[in-house]
Order: structure tokens, then sequence, then C-alpha cells
């Protein structure tokens, strides 16, 4: 049974009775939860379990690949995503994601920023030039560049490359960020500074993670989903999940009986 | 299809951000700026279905009369009198395969030990300028192997190798006839010689990328087990690349089939079926090449009927060699 | 352990290897024989002359080639324009939208057929559609007949370094909400353009020398003439002219001609390769 947020608490995301199948094989099973907003959600699990599969139906970024597909609802801000009306590019400018490995475009820091939101906005020189600042202040890596904007975005570290990359996501203003095991690809000093970063992220957006570092989750995150072999196990606050879990399986996962 | 957005929530506002309403403008432009695009990239990729499409109709339409008069057999008919307008296409369908197979003879032993060489006995520094030098091999264009063929090749041709070839195993009961005649250098060897010159090197890159593909790890697994460099490569690497070897040659011989200005300097020109080797004769693509300046309406449409002819050839023996490529590329588990 | 097996073994491997390595020299001395061939023989042609006046009429003494390498390079120039915005555009089609239809494979092969098929079968086909039409020869005709030959080898070579790029830059632009076009155009062919540029290149290199279908469409032209829509003088053909006649001059010209297009061809290559090998290690 998934543990509802108090009732303080706004939801962003509802998810109900969703399945989710590559070609015949059944990745999701009957998954329900509530994300809520302004808060960090962090799904954790072992490998297959179905994480990144969930994180990615929230951003409808399988619909690109012709085998897969979702049934069930998931509600954005009361919105059924899964509606086969809902205008997917509209629903990627609202809900950003930041992949595991650093993805800079092939094109300058400043145009990488930019890129995304020229896409809706229509913005001078100046207010571009204030949104690319902005968002590179946010994504804490404003100092490191500011001298070198019109240099190439591959010219940067692999951690800076993933700030970057969280930049240009946080630079078209959306309402839900996904994280998709954004520090794996990264030294642990640069895991440090991004996880700082996830933690004033919160403060204007909505955070989902994947992450398969337990450790990284109970650090992070506010609430954290226990997933495994397609079905989400348990649900909750962050600290009941790690101190005291409801089910055995998380109990096992979290000690490291297996994992 | 409707659209509908999902409702934003407030945010600091640093800048102005589009409205809702716009936002929907946004989109609904992006779909059909989507539609469009996905228009034009169709449209030009079906450019090359047409194309071919064309190319055999045009073929067909324009070699019909000569069909019509001589029928099927036109493919087995020997003869070539412009004069008194009595046509058949074996002579240059005898030239045009007899002077491909000789290039492949010669060409794919030397390709392999080329491509062998390059995968294993190499060392490290230089495989990549020596891969270079044949790439640039291949990259020459054949009219640079027609004169070479013409005037180098020949005339030594004419000096060593013809007689060498005639006093050796033209003296055999068998093939005294295959060398016996006029030695000039030119004539059905001479351009299968050169042929094979010019598609050596293509043959060679090709089977020396597919030999790069693979795997270290089963080469090295044999290597363990003690077996010589020559040992890996018939019993690892040849099995394993057998497919694509295969339809690297025969991709080799479909160019073999079609060249025209490689052949057309040495092959003599001769519309005679000769029993040497050392006769003239000639290609479907050489025919085309001398003939199609002076040749009148009905010339015309034999020289049509040749190039049908050499059309079909070459696609029968191009979609086999890609269905072989695709078959070994497909069990190695890559996107055909 | 049996020593006469294990000699044996050895015998067979050194046979083999030394072999392969005969076959290397083999292609190594070839190369360099043409290589000296065409510089010893055309290296003498090449003087002013070769490049301000035109081909010499049958029996006139000296001339040059200049009509024939402008008109070269204006049949491979106006190729490459139509050639250019076709093939990337139909690669582009093959990469992107191609997994998810059967069109595209039938597409994808009948082009790699196209690469090897047989140039003089294009001529004949430009010669019937276009020549025949319109009852005259033309550069535009010879353009034509090598767009179908560099075509196919813009969109193989396209598609594949699209399908080099990984596709989590694709996902990352979607994910901004970016509509298909942009993704494939701004960033995915933009991530790409080293290997595509390198593509046009090599195309470039295969028509330069291309002859067979520029018999029967563009012909050739005695004199200098910028006139596309009439026969158009060019390299390959003159060279196929004169190399087999009975004049020294024409001869004498035909080997310069030779050596001309084999440096362009050369360069083109080797500019691709160090370009390519230049960016990727960048």
């Amino acid at each position: 049974m998934p543990n509802t947020p108090a009732v303080a608490e706004k939801t962003a995301i509802e998810v109900r009775n969703l399945h989710f199948f590559y070609g015949t094989f059944k990745g999701l099973k009957d998954i329900n939860l509530n994300i809520a907003e302004h808060k960090v959600t962090a799904f954790i699990g072992p490998s297959g379990c179905g994480k990144s599969t969930l994180l990615r139906t929230i951003n409808r970024m399988y619909s690109l690949y012709p085998g897969q597909r979702a049934e069930g609802q998931i509600k954005l801000y009361g919105e059924d995503i899964l509606d086969p009306g809902q205008d997917l590019n509209l629903l990627r400018a609202r809900v950003g994601m930041v992949f595991q490995k650093p993805t800079p475009f092939p094109m300058s820091i400043y145009d990488n920023i930019a890129f995304g939101v020229r896409l809706y906005e229509n913005l001078n020189r100046s207010d571009m030039d204030d949104r690319v600042e902005w968002a590179l202040s946010k994504a804490a890596i404003w100092n490191e560049v500011k001298d070198k904007l019109g240099q190439s975005g591959l010219s940067l570290s692999g951690g800076q490359q993933q700030r970057l990359c969280i930049a240009r996501g946080i630079a078209v203003k959306p309402s839900v960020l996904l994280l998709d095991e954004p520090t794996s690809a990264l030294d642990p000093i640069s895991t440090g500074k991004v996880e700082e970063l996830i933690s004033t992220l919160k403060n204007d957006y909505t955070v989902v993670i994947v992450t398969h570092n337990m450790q990284q989750a109970a650090r992070v995150s506010d609430y954290t989903a226990y997933m495994y072999l397609g079905e989400l196990i348990e649900f909750g606050r962050t600290e009941a999940i790690f101190m005291k879990p409801n089910r055995q399986e998380t109990e096992d996962y979290i000690t490291g009986r297996f994992g | 299809m409707a659209i509908t957005d999902t409702s934003p929530m407030s945010h600091p506002a640093e800048t102005q951000t589009l409205s809702a309403a716009a936002r929907l403008a946004v989109a609904r432009r992006q779909q059909l700026q989507d539609k469009f695009f996905h228009a034009l990239t169709l449209g030009f990729s079906l450019m090359v279905l047409v194309a071919l499409m064309g190319i055999l109709i045009s073929l067909v339409v324009n070699a019909w009369p000569a069909f019509q008069k001589f029928g099927v057999g036109f493919i087995w008919r020997v003869e070539w009198d412009i004069i008194n307008q009595e046509f058949g296409a074996a002579i240059a369908i005898f030239g045009t395969v007899a002077s491909a197979f000789i290039a492949l003879l010669i060409a794919v032993p030397l390709s392999f030990g080329i491509a062998v060489f390059l995968t294993e006995t190499c060392p490290v520094a230089l495989r990549r300028p020596l891969g270079t030098a044949i790439e640039l091999l291949a990259a020459v264009p054949s009219i640079i192997y027609g004169m070479f063929g013409l005037f180098v090749f020949a005339p030594l041709f004419a000096e060593y190798g013809q007689p060498a070839l005639q006093s050796t195993l033209g003296q055999m009961p068998i093939f005294s006839s295959l060398f016996g005649g006029a030695m000039n250098g030119i004539g059905i060897l001479a351009a299968g010689i050169i042929l094979a010159f010019m598609i050596l090197p293509f043959i060679a890159a090709v089977m020396r990328d597919v030999f790069e593909i693979v795997p270290p790890v089963l080469r090295e697994s044999a290597y363990g087990i003690g077996c010589t460099t020559w040992e890996v490569v018939r019993n690892i690497v040849l099995p394993y690349t057998q497919k694509g070897v295969i339809g690297g040659v025969m991709l080799g011989l479909g160019r073999a089939l079609g060249e025209t200005m490689a052949v057309t300097f040495v092959i003599g020109n001769s519309q005679r079926l000769g029993s040497s080797l050392f006769s003239p004769g000639t290609s479907i693509a050489s025919t085309l090449a001398n003939e199609f300046g002076e040749a009148d309406d009905f010339h015309l449409s034999t020289l049509f009927a040749l190039g049908f002819l050499l059309f079909v050839i070459t696609f029968v023996v191009l979609s086999l060699a890609k269905w072989m490529t695709v078959r070994s590329e497909k069990s190695k588990g890559a996107k055909t | 352990m049996d020593v006469n097996l294990y000699r044996r073994r050895r015998l067979t491997n050194q046979v083999g290897l030394t072999l392969s390595m005969i076959a290397m020299a083999l292609g190594l001395f070839v190369l360099l024989w043409i290589l000296f061939v065409l510089f010893k023989n055309g290296l003498q042609s090449i003087d002013w002359a070769m490049f301000t006046q035109s081909t010499p009429a049958p029996g006139s003494e000296g001339g040059g080639l200049a009509n024939a390498i402008v008109g070269s390079l204006m049949m491979v120039g106006f190729t490459a324009l139509v050639s250019t915005p076709i093939g990337i555009l139909a690669g582009v089609y093959l990469a992107e939208y191609g997994d998810q239809s059967k069109t595209a494979s039938v597409t994808r092969f009948m082009t790699d057929i196209m690469l090897s098929a047989p140039s003089i079968v294009l001529g004949l086909f430009v010669y019937a559609i276009w020549v025949a039409q319109a009852k005259h020869f033309s550069g535009w005709a010879g353009s034509m007949a090598l767009s179908l030959i560099a075509i196919p080898v813009v969109v193989r070579t396209t598609e594949n370094m699209l399908r080099l790029v990984p596709g989590s830059l694709r996902e990352a632009a979607f994910a901004l909400g970016a509509p298909r076009w942009k993704v494939a155009t701004m960033i995915t062919l933009r991530a790409a353009q080293t290997g595509v540029i390198t593509g046009l290149l090599l195309a470039l290199a295969r028509i330069s020398g291309e002859t067979a279908p520029l018999l029967f469409t563009a012909l050739n032209n005695q004199f200098f003439s910028l006139d596309m829509n009439a026969p158009m003088a060019n390299l390959p053909v003159v060279i196929f002219q004169f190399a087999m006649s009975p004049y020294d001059n024409w001869v004498r010209l035909a080997w310069g001609g030779a050596l001309l297009i084999t440096l362009t061809v050369l360069f083109l290559n080797i500019l691709a390769r160090v370009f390519f090998r230049d960016k990727v290690q960048s």
C-alpha cells in the first residue's frame, strides 16, 4: 500500500494504475503513487526494477520508440499526460530531464542554455543574457564559465558538463525536473556539488531522481519509492523507508542483503 | 489531434515567459513544421527509388526495338554486324564476364593477403599509413588505370608476360588454345589484369574493415591455446567474417562488371569471339563507350539492349552482395 | 609434443604470412608505379599553356586544357550544389525516421545498389530522358548524371554518421520540448557535421574522375564555353579521346589531364581524412 504524503503538501504528479510494456514484456506493473510538489522524490531499487522506466513515463520520453507503450493515468497538475491528445513537445517543455551521461549540445555554452529557451520564448539579447546567467548561477556553475560562454560545451569537465545540463534544464522554467542517475558518471567531488544543487532546486521545482546509490537517496530526498521487478514495493518519507521500512523486501534491499 | 497543455506553476518572475495560449500557438506551428520536414526528407530519399525505376523503364523502352527484332535469343547470339544490322549480345557478355572473372581470380587472393597483413602482421605504427595508401589506390579514377594499362602495362605484357605464359602454360594441352595467337599486350586477359589492379584495393579495404570487426576477445582466446596467426585467421577470423567477405567480393564483382574505362583501353575493342585469352574482344561497357557516338537509331536500341542486360546482371550481383552483408551484420546484432 | 606437427604448423604460418606480406608489397608497388608513371608523363605537360589555352583541333600543334578544366569545375560544382541538400536530407530521413518504416529499408537497399551501379548505364539513362528529348548534349545533363552517382554516396555517409550520434543527445534535445526537425538539424546533424562533410568531399572525389556517364550527356566541346546548355568540355572525356589518338600533343595533354585529375582526387581524399581526424580528436 503506498503511503500518501501529509495533507498540507500539494500533489504535483499522480500516477494511477500505470502499466508499461516493452513490446510484450511488462516493465511496470500497476504503479500507484503521488509525487509531492517542491520536494525531492527518489526512485531506488536494483538493476532492472523499472525505476528509469517509471521516470521516463513522466515526460513521455518512451514515445520516441515505437515498441514501447504505457497504460493507465499520469496526472500532472490534474491533466492526464498519457492522453493521446497531449502535445509531447509542450509537455517536455514543462517537465525537464537530466540524463546519466552529460550530454552538452555541440554548440557554445551560451547557446546550450539559449537553445531550449528559444524554442518557446522570444527574448531579446539582454533578456536572454540575463536568463543564461540566472540558469548557470542556479546550477552553481556561473563563476566557472562566465568568462568562456562562447566556448564549446564539450570543452568542460564531466562534472561541469552535467551542471551545464542541469542549467539547461532549469533555463526553460519547467515545473518538474527529472534526474536519471545524474551523478553515476561523475567523480565524488562533482557528485557532492550536484547533490548540494539538488537540495536548493527543490525550492522552485518538483524534483524526481532515480539513483542506484541508496546513500545518495537518503542524503538528498524527502520521499523514496522502492521498486523491484517492475512493482512499487514501498513508498513513503525517506526517514521512514530507511529507518523503519514496512516491507521485508525493502529492508532486505536497504540493508544490502541483495542488490 | 487536439493539443492540450498542463497548467504551469507560479514561478519567481525574473523574466516574462509566454502565456499558455502563445505556447499553444508555438506548439501548433511546430507540428506543421515537423510534418513538412518529414515529407521533405521522405521525398528526397524516395528519389533514389524513383531514379532506379526510371532507369529500368527507360532502358527497356529504348531497347525494345532490338528485343523485338531478335527476341530473347539476342542474349546468346554471337554476331555483331553493324552494316547488315545483325546484332547479338554474346560477344560483349563474354568479354564482360571473362574479364571480371579473371580480375576476381587475381584480386581476391591478393586482397585477402593484404587484409591479413594489415590486421595481423603489420606493425601497429604502419597500419594507418598503409591502410590509407590502399584506400587512396581505391580512389584513383578508372581512366587512369586504363591509360596505365595501355601505355605502360600493354607493352611490357607483350614483351615479357605473354611470351612467358605462352611458353609455359601454353605448352600444356588443355591451355594451348587459351594462350595462343598474336601477342600485342591487349585482349581479354590484359583487360582482366588491369581490372584486377582496379578492384584490388576496393576488395582489400572491405575485407580489412570486416576483419577489424572481429572482437579481440575471440582472437585472444585462440592465441591463448597456442594457435599460430595463420590458424587464427583461418579458423576464427574467416568463419566469423565469412558472409561479410563474400559480400565484399561480390561487391567487387559488381564493380568489375560495370567498369568502362579501365577495360576499354586494353580490351582491344573487337566484336569477335576469339578462342584465346590474348585475342581482342569487347565488354558491354566498352561497346557502349565506343559505338555510341556514331550509332543510328536501330543500332542505338541494340546498345540500350546491352545496357539493359548489364544493368540486370549487376543488379542481381549487387543485390546478392548486399543480402549477404545484411545477413552477416544481422547475425552480429547490428541494425540493418 | 609432436615436433613434426608443430614444425609443419609453423611452416604453414610463416608461408601464409610471408605471402600476405608479398601481397601488400605488390599493392604498394602498383600504387607507386602508377603514380610514378603519371608524374613522369604528366608533369612535362603541366605548363602555363595547359591552363590558359583550349583543346587543340586534330592535327594542330600545342593547345591546353583550359576549357576542359573549367567545364569539369562547373559541372562538378553544380553537382555538389544539387547533391548536397538532397543527399543530406535523404540521409537524415533514413537515420531519424528510418527505424519506423519499411520504405526506409527498401530505400537503403536500393541506395547501396546505386552506389555500385555501372556509371555508364546511368549515362544512358540521362541520355534517354534528357538529351534525346532536348535533342542536344548539355552540361546540365552531365551534371544530372554525376548527381545520380554522388547522391547515393552522400546519403549513405550522412546516414552512417548520424547513426553514430548517441541517442542520449537526441533525447536531451527532445526533453527540452524541441520539435523533431530541430533535433534532427540543429543537434544531431550538427554533432555529425564533420563526418557529413567528409562524405561530401569523398563524393566529389568520386565524380571528379567519372568518364563514362559524361560520354552520353555532356559529350565534349572543342572550344571554350561557359554555356551549360550545350555540350561541355570536361577533363575525363578529353583524356579518353586524346589518349587513344595518333597525335603526340593530344597524348601529351591526356597525360597532363590524367595527372590533374589524380592530384585533385587524392587531394580531396586526404583532405577528407585529415579534416575528419582532426575534428574528431579535438
